[in-house]
């Protein structure tokens, strides 16, 4: 049973950090309709600002606001100077895009930083609450759920909110209405990118900082994704939380997945899902008019 | 400020083209302030196209399009709300996932929000404003009967209802001129006489000049002060609606030209 409880919160706690990723993607997907491969290189590069400020005696919580604020506009930039220029391009030249900004991102921080691997502090007390779960897995669940409820506060009461939400339903009667629809895209990428960012700096002093370490955590973050249902949020959040037990619960309990296998079970997820329910357990299936 | 003279919209010489098709051929007209303008003409006679370049949908390749005496051609399609112009459309562009009170809080953007840094700035400091659009949104939903839903997702509601929620929220950006691309398609015939009062009502309690397209004949004759005739993307007629029913031309475009209209 111990083990069991055990694996259940270690699982939402690194299932909070696929949602915070899979919210991320969910998010670009909404504005642009297209699955944002670089998200995790995003949220990796930012996580590399944030280890520089501490790495300079920048105090942890300064240094994680900076580096929300630095990730916010590097999703804003990233949009006007690479995808604005695209948005009505064919999906090819979109996943091109993403690519290349994988790549720049991954080889960028490996040349910058280099690629040994860097612990990251927690800025959470270590131990834990009788063996069950850490302060840490508990400070990460705690983090995300604040982000979570400050977006919906934003999403619901704000008029720039109300305004993002109704340019990514109806961009042409959103800018009737006096709505900058290219803006609130731009936004929707800030805000990406800054969710990932959290996620990014959350889970890395558990997977350790390298430009590679959010490889499996995207892969588990798109998982979350499809899980919820694509066109989402709170789905979303839900299929992260979910995915992260599911995980842990697999890899403990079904012996021929071991720890190995574990990033198989992401893409069985998807597979699966993709065959069975495409819309996912809370999205909506959209129906093309002929 | 422009004097009275200058009528509130001006069409110059308008032309368009897609490919060989000409779909606007050199239309003129205006619209004066506090008026209803009809603007009517058979299927294809390029009167949704029209409103389209008015609301910089589409561009217009010659010709000039003037808002209160400024050119409006130059526009983002997203500044044209705060130019004063409002529109609906003929198969509704609302936001069906959002509800009844969302939508018309949207059609208040233009006005509340100088631009979006500015407001995400300001954004703790909104409640007050946002109050006030909502109070707003709300007696505009009361006036057009829709108080009753305001919770409710568009998406579920039937069809001349949701026809009602599109016009609240042209409403809520005040503006100066309103345009509605066949407002009482769908609707029954107790609902068009309703619609006749509300149009009017607009006009005349909100001072709001309103650009009418409507298949509807007996809805455009009865409320229109002027009325535009297309046919073929040239107009073909202009004036009264009594004058307008008499014209040679507006009897062939749409009887075709029998003996009766004595077409040439």
């Amino acid at each position: 049973m111990e083990l069991f409880l055990n694996q259940v919160f270690s699982g939402l706690a690194t299932g909070s950090i696929y949602a915070a990723v899979a919210l991320a993607v969910v998010m670009i997907f909404l504005a642009i309709d297209h699955f944002n491969f670089a998200q995790g290189e995003m949220a990796m590069f930012s996580t590399f600002v944030c280890w520089a400020l501490l790495d300079a005696g920048t105090p942890y919580w300064l240094a994680f606001i900076l580096t929300i604020a630095f990730a916010f506009a590097f999703g804003v930039v990233i949009e006007r100077v690479l995808f604005r220029p695209l948005h009505s391009a064919p999906v090819l030249s979109h996943i091109i895009a993403f690519l290349g900004l994988f790549f720049i991102l991954n080889n960028g921080a490996g040349w910058i930083w280099d690629f040994t691997i860097k612990p990251m502090p927690s800025p959470f007390p270590e131990g834990s609450i009788s063996g069950l779960i850490s302060y840490h897995q508990i400070g990460m669940i705690g983090v995300v759920l604040v982000m979570l409820a400050l977006l919906f506060v934003f999403f619901r009461f704000t008029s720039v909110g109300l305004a993002m939400r109704a340019a990514a339903q109806n961009p042409e009667s959103a800018r009737l209405c006096g709505i900058s629809v290219g803006w609130m895209i731009a936004l929707g990428w800030g805000m990406a990118s800054a969710i990932g960012a959290v996620g990014g700096m959350l889970i890395a002093p558990v997977v350790f900082l390298e430009p590679n370490m959010m490889l499996g955590i995207l892969l588990y973050g798109f998982a979350a994704a499809i899980v919820g249902g694509i066109t989402n949020p709170a789905g979303a959040v839900a299929g992260g939380f979910m995915v992260g037990v599911l995980e842990n619960l697999v890899g403990t309990y079904i012996p021929f997945v071991g720890s190995e296998l574990k990033l198989t079970v992401a893409l069985v997820l998807i597979v699966a899902v993709l065959m069975v329910k495409p819309s996912g357990l809370f999205g909506r299936t959209t129906v093309t008019r002929v | 400020m422009t004097g009275t003279a200058t009528p509130l919209l001006e069409v110059e010489n308008v032309r368009v083209t897609f490919g060989g098709i000409v779909a606007l051929d050199g239309v003129s007209f205006s619209v004066q302030r506090g008026s209803i303008a009809g603007l009517i003409g058979p299927n294809g006679a390029g009167k949704t196209t029209l409103f389209n370049c008015i609301s910089r949908i589409y561009q217009v390749d010659t010709g000039a399009i003037r808002v209160d005496g400024q050119p409006i051609l130059d526009t983002p399609t997203h500044g044209i709300s705060s130019a004063g112009l409002s529109r609906t459309f003929q198969n509704l562009a609302l936001f069906g996932k959002l509800s009844v009170l969302d939508n018309v809080m949207i059609g208040a953007h233009a006005r509340t929000t100088g631009n979006f840094v500015n407001d995400a700035l300001r954004l703790f400091g909104v409640r007050q404003r946002e109050a006030a659009i909502r109070d707003e949104a709300m007696a505009l939903l009361e006036e057009l009967r829709l108080d009753g839903i305001a919770g409710e997702l568009v998406a579920a509601l039937p069809f001349g209802t949701q026809k009602r929620v599109e016009l609240a929220r042209a409403l809520a950006s005040r503006p100066t001129l309103l345009m509605l691309d066949e407002p009482a398609g769908g609707l029954n015939h107790d609902e068009v006489e309703e619609f006749k009062d509300v149009v009017r009502r607009i006009r005349d309690e909100r001072r709001i000049s309103i650009l009418l397209v409507e298949h509807h004949m007996n809805l455009v004759m009865s409320v229109s002060d002027q009325v535009v005739v297309l046919n073929f993307g040239r107009k073909i007629a202009e004036g009264t609606p009594s004058q307008v029913q008499r014209d040679p031309h507006v009897i062939e475009a749409y009887l075709g030209s029998g003996n009766a209209a004595g077409g040439h």
